[in-house]
């Protein structure tokens, strides 16, 4: 189990000056699994997952990414690893088109230093092909333009193209209606077929249920614990948010005491 | 209309994972369909502005004698390239939802240095072209340090651009108030604005512009064509070419037809250069396509990996640069330089010529055109009402109008494209 493990954080603590976000917390996410991240509000959720997308530094603890100790210190660090976030609030610019997002920092070019449009809108077409995206009429519309789901799908798209190894979704459903949802969650599930290592953070615990392989619980900045989707059920996962208590429970092994390095 | 596309089928598609269903090839739409389709979404484009224009110009055709001849045309060319040069700056900076006020004080600063590295006698006498390149380069520099002081520092556009409107203002007054007027002798730089192209030379030049946009445009037909991805209909393609061949044309027919000045004037060879170059630098190009970015999503554009302050910087020196330009060409139009230099209602004119042109305040919307378009619209409308005899104030009243009514149906456009998507 652990020579496919992708992703493995150790005792990670981060602090905005006199608040604790996070206390020495373990995380880890396997290739070709959905790891499910919940918690309340100010669990520390989303300091966790900017940890390791490198917008925020930390001030504890070990990452190591395919077996590896890294250092990520900046979002490009984490885009070399092959880290890509997906945020809430989507980062799409809603005044640029389809391809233009997804190659938004990363446009091709031709020999005379040129955009190379065509060759950005056929891997495009192909990239959202590959992904089953077939709703968008057509990708030179703006984003603005398009629905909810639409563009929550071009955000994973956009994620998924640079041969990302993680893929991190912050409350991808969050403002989708139902039919948009299953939408995107049938995206998530062919993600992980990928053989891609998915982070789901959400708040809908029917959703987690329906695609999550593992689910890692976070209660006022400590993990306290991790479950197997099969073998637990959704009051206790409840329970574990609203009353956890920090153990390190199944799962996590027991050198994750770290030391402060 | 996108959303009327999400029908329950194919969102029941979606949730069968119908992965055979592939997005169908868009069949190319008629030009009436497209326009429809544009105008739906908040697209005006030029066409509200271009029959505006027109009405101008009929308008002013029947109340003033002189009005629609060619010599006045001629004139019109010149009369616009200094407030076009800095619009097509104006409109780099609307792009990231900036401001930039000090462009006219800039443009006198700019006039102000080619006048003095011109003036024989002085011990630092340059010829022409290198007093031009400097005075651009001087302007540009500025630029970058205000632009630095906004991307770096934080320090809002509007203040700081004020700051320079007041300090350039500042520093033209204090070297004018000593020297008075500064006369411009050097051939190169006056020829900025008052040489004309003989008969020949413009047809050249006009068969040359055509020439290079229907290559460019066949151009990226065939790339788009190997890439297998489609193309627009080749009959509005085709129109487009033709437009420009008839405007080209028309515009050089009209200038070798006036008596003075005659020919094709070299300042309006050098907008359009400067519009070809950069409309390039916005669409194709990836410091364009940042632009962009930046100006719809700061935050979308730092996260994917743009150096957001990088381009505030840039863009900021292409509007000084422009303002340089525009400030040698006025200058050269005068052939002097004079206290009032970079003021009046030069600044107010480039602003309002981008926004009349389509290029929205608020970032992200815009083309480099519309800085053409839109003072070619300012500089008709005072032209008109000069020539048939009306006082300045009704000229800034109705330029004033002119820029509500333009802006006033941006935003009812831009409305109807919020209800239009999601």
């Amino acid at each position: 189990m652990s020579e496919s493990r992708l992703l493995q954080i150790r005792g990670l603590s981060k602090s905005f000056g006199s608040v604790q976000a996070l206390t020495d917390v373990d995380f880890e996410v396997r290739d070709g699994e959905v790891m499910s991240l919940v918690g309340d509000n100010g669990a520390g959720k989303s300091t966790l997952i900017k940890c390791v997308a490198g917008i925020h530094g930390y001030d504890d603890g070990e990452i190591d990414f395919d077996g590896k100790r890294v250092h990520i210190h900046g979002p490009k660090d984490a885009a070399k690893l092959g880290i890509e976030v997906v945020y809430q609030d989507l980062a799409l610019c809603d005044n640029l088109d389809v391809v233009q997002n997804m190659y938004l920092g990363r446009e091709t070019r031709d020999w005379l230093f040129r955009l190379n449009e065509p060759a950005m809108e056929q891997r495009t077409a192909e990239t959202l092909k590959s992904l089953a995206v077939t709703t968008i009429r057509s990708i030179r519309q703006p984003v603005a333009s398009l629905s909810g789901g639409q563009r929550q799908s071009v955000a994973v798209a956009k994620a998924v193209q640079w041969n990302s190894r993680l893929v991190i979704l912050d409350e991808p459903t969050a403002a989708l209606g139902v039919a948009q949802t299953e939408q995107v969650l049938a995206l998530v599930r062919r993600l992980a077929e990928r053989g891609l290592a998915v982070v789901l953070v959400s708040h809908n615990l029917h959703d987690i249920f329906e695609v999550a392989t593992r689910i890692t619980v976070l209660r006022l900045g400590r993990n306290v614990g991790v479950y197997e989707r099969e073998k637990t059920t959704q009051q206790e996962i409840v329970q574990a948010i609203t009353a956890g208590a920090p153990t390190k429970v199944s799962g996590i092994p027991a050198a994750a005491e770290a030391p402060a390095s | 209309m996108t959303t009327e596309a999400q029908t329950p089928e194919a969102q029941a598609e979606i949730v069968g994972q119908d992965a055979a269903s592939v997005p169908a090839e868009e069949p190319p739409r008629s030009l009436g369909g497209r326009i429809v389709d544009n105008v739906k979404s908040g697209n005006l484009g030029i066409l509200p502005i271009v029959i505006g224009l027109a009405f101008i110009v009929a308008f002013f055709s029947f109340k003033a004698t002189n009005f629609f001849t060619a010599d006045n045309f001629n004139n019109i060319i010149v009369q616009m390239t200094g407030t076009t040069m800095l619009a097509f700056g104006v409109v780099f900076v609307l792009l990231l939802g900036e401001i930039d006020l000090s462009i006219g004080y800039l443009s006198g600063i700019a006039a102000l240095t080619v006048a003095e590295l011109q003036l024989p006698g002085s011990g630092h006498q340059y010829p022409g072209l290198v007093a031009i390149v400097i005075a651009v380069g001087l302007c540009t520099f500025i630029g970058g340090v205000q632009g630095s002081i906004v991307a770096l520092v934080g320090v809002p556009s509007f203040v700081v651009t004020l700051a320079g409107l007041l300090i350039w203002q500042g520093v033209i007054l204090q070297v004018l108030e000593i020297k008075g007027v500064i006369v411009i002798q050097d051939a190169w730089i006056n020829d900025m604005a008052v040489y004309h192209f003989s008969k020949s030379a413009g047809w050249i030049i006009a068969a040359a512009v055509t020439g290079l946009y229907a290559i460019g445009t066949l151009g990226s037909i065939l790339g788009k064509r190997r890439a297998g991805v489609a193309n627009r209909n080749p009959f509005l393609i085709g129109a487009k070419i033709l437009g420009v061949a008839v405007a080209c044309f028309g515009t050089v027919a009209i200038c070798n037809h006036a008596n003075v000045p005659n020919g094709l004037p070299l300042a309006g060879v050098l907008v359009v250069i400067f519009l070809l170059g950069l409309t390039f630098l916005a669409k194709r190009t990836p410091f364009g396509r940042h632009v962009y970015a930046v100006g719809g999503s700061a935050e979308a554009a730092r996260r994917a990996g743009i150096s957001v302050a990088r381009i505030r910087i840039l863009v900021f020196m292409i509007s000084g640069g422009m303002a340089g330009v525009g400030g040698v060409i006025l200058a050269a139009r005068l052939n002097s330089v004079d206290l009032n230099v970079g003021g009046g209602t030069l600044l107010l004119d480039a602003i309002a010529a981008a926004v009349i042109g389509g290029t929205s305040l608020f970032g992200g919307r815009g083309e480099v055109r519309s800085g053409l378009i839109g003072a070619l619209v300012i500089v008709t409308v005072s032209n008109g009402l000069d020539t048939a005899g009306y006082k300045t104030g009704t000229i800034y009243i109705v330029t004033g109008v002119i820029l509500l009514l333009a802006v006033t149906l941006d935003t009812i456009a831009r409305r109807l494209q919020v209800r239009s998507g999601r």
